[in-house]
């Protein structure tokens, strides 16, 4: 074949896979369904029970760490922001927000450590660390049962640039998030049903890590799944997908801590 | 990109890293990857093992003894009526050729894809050995 008919091949592939990436629509609000629907009665009722939730242990830390001292400016959260039942009730059911400050997205995640950083003078805290999960778990429980609700408004170009990702093939396995959350959720992946994917629960307990997680942790073993390059945790890319699902979910009601299998 | 020579009424595939050239006649490719036909014991193993021919993460087949099977794709049960040899060369090494908005991964491709992780760079899903394996196994499943 001549190099011209090669390059017309290409083109011609580009074609097709933007006709394809341009065909999908966000997943309609009426068709969203949380994991726990599809889970089994055993886990559910994990998550449902406080005394069983493994999840409660982290919030409990959580709620220490809220009201110690830390940074050399000596303030606990509580300092500033007192009971969270009150002032953090509902709060992570907006994030990612919109930070006026930076001009972006922050996530909750990155909302706690700014605060240390810039109001404790403590170190932030890695993703993952027992610390961020125990802070971001006792957060989130101040919002379990409140609909998320994501600031579109101010986050349209991270929630576009995040629905891009989400729609872009990838990997050695050439697959994206939406060919399995949006158009395959239902079916079973090796006898796994394949979840609509939405960040609902986060941090959640996975029985599969036996530990509680981040969504990006989540997003990442996606990621290694279909075998791509992966993106580091808290990078621009995770932070547009989050908000992006966070969208997506819009509406949904928060289960934080959930357990997942 | 090198290119293969051409064969009338043939449509070469460009020669890509680890990815040997073949020629494409309609739906299928007629010419084994290796020039000799593959072993269907080693076809099975690879089919069924989850980590290596990936199969069975969305296929339903008829092996009893594999556990967790999906439900993403055909059942394989058959495909060896269904498909000729040459057919079942062509859908595991690009099933993108014959249907273009397909889920399954091409098996022995190594371009036009994006953000391969490092270490399966430039390397295809299967080797030409393993493709060939795979296909002798599928052959044998005549069973509807």
């Amino acid at each position: 074949m001549s190099p011209m008919r090669c390059a017309a091949l290409l083109a011609g592939l580009l074609i097709v896979a933007s006709a394809i990436a341009g065909a999908s629509e966000d997943l309609p609000r009426e068709k969203q369904r949380s994991s726990y629907d599809d889970m089994a009665p055993a886990t559910r009722a994990m998550q449902d029970a406080d005394t069983d939730n493994p999840g409660m242990l982290w919030v409990l830390d959580g709620e220490a760490l809220w009201r110690a001292k830390t940074g050399s400016a000596a303030r606990a959260c509580a300092d500033c922001h007192g009971d969270a039942k009150q002032s953090m009730a509902g709060v992570a059911a907006r994030y990612p927000a919109f930070d006026a400050k930076r001009g972006g997205p922050v996530t909750l995640e990155g909302r706690i450590n700014a605060c240390r950083v810039e109001n404790q003078n403590a170190q932030t805290l890695a993703y993952e660390s027992r610390e961020l999960l125990a802070l971001s778990a006792y957060l989130a429980l101040q919002s379990r049962g409140k609909p998320i609700a994501i600031d579109e408004k101010k986050l349209g170009e991270t929630i576009a640039a995040g629905r891009d990702i989400f729609r872009q093939r990838q990997g050695q396995l050439n697959l994206s998030c939406a060919q399995c959350h949006d158009q395959h959720y239902g079916g079973k992946l090796a006898g796994n049903t394949i979840p609509q994917g939405h960040p609902n629960g986060y941090p959640l307990y996975r029985l599969e890590w036996q530990t509680l997680g981040s969504l990006q942790r989540r997003l990442r073993n996606c990621l290694t799944g279909i075998r791509a390059e992966n993106h580091a945790y808290g990078s621009r890319e995770l932070i547009a997908l989050e908000t992006y699902l966070m969208w997506r979910a819009r509406g949904m009601s928060m289960e934080s801590p959930a357990v997942r299998p | 990109m090198a290119c293969a020579a051409t064969v009338a009424l043939a449509a070469p595939v460009c020669a890509q890293n680890d990815v040997k050239s073949y020629e494409v006649r309609g739906d299928a490719i007629p010419q084994s990857l290796t020039g000799t036909t593959g072993d269907p014991t080693r076809g099975r193993e690879i089919v069924t093992n989850r980590f290596v021919g990936l199969c069975m993460l969305c296929h339903t087949g008829p092996f009893p003894d594999v556990p967790q099977q999906g439900t993403l794709a055909p059942d394989l049960k058959g495909a060896g009526t269904r498909w000729s040899v040459a057919q079942l060369r062509m859908r595991i090494v690009d099933s993108s050729r014959v249907v273009p908005d397909t889920i399954m991964p091409a098996y022995y491709r190594t371009d036009h894809l994006q953000r391969v992780a490092p270490q399966f760079r430039g390397k295809p899903v299967l080797t030409a050995e393993q493709i060939e394996d795979v296909v002798a196994f599928l052959a044998t499943l005549k069973e509807n």
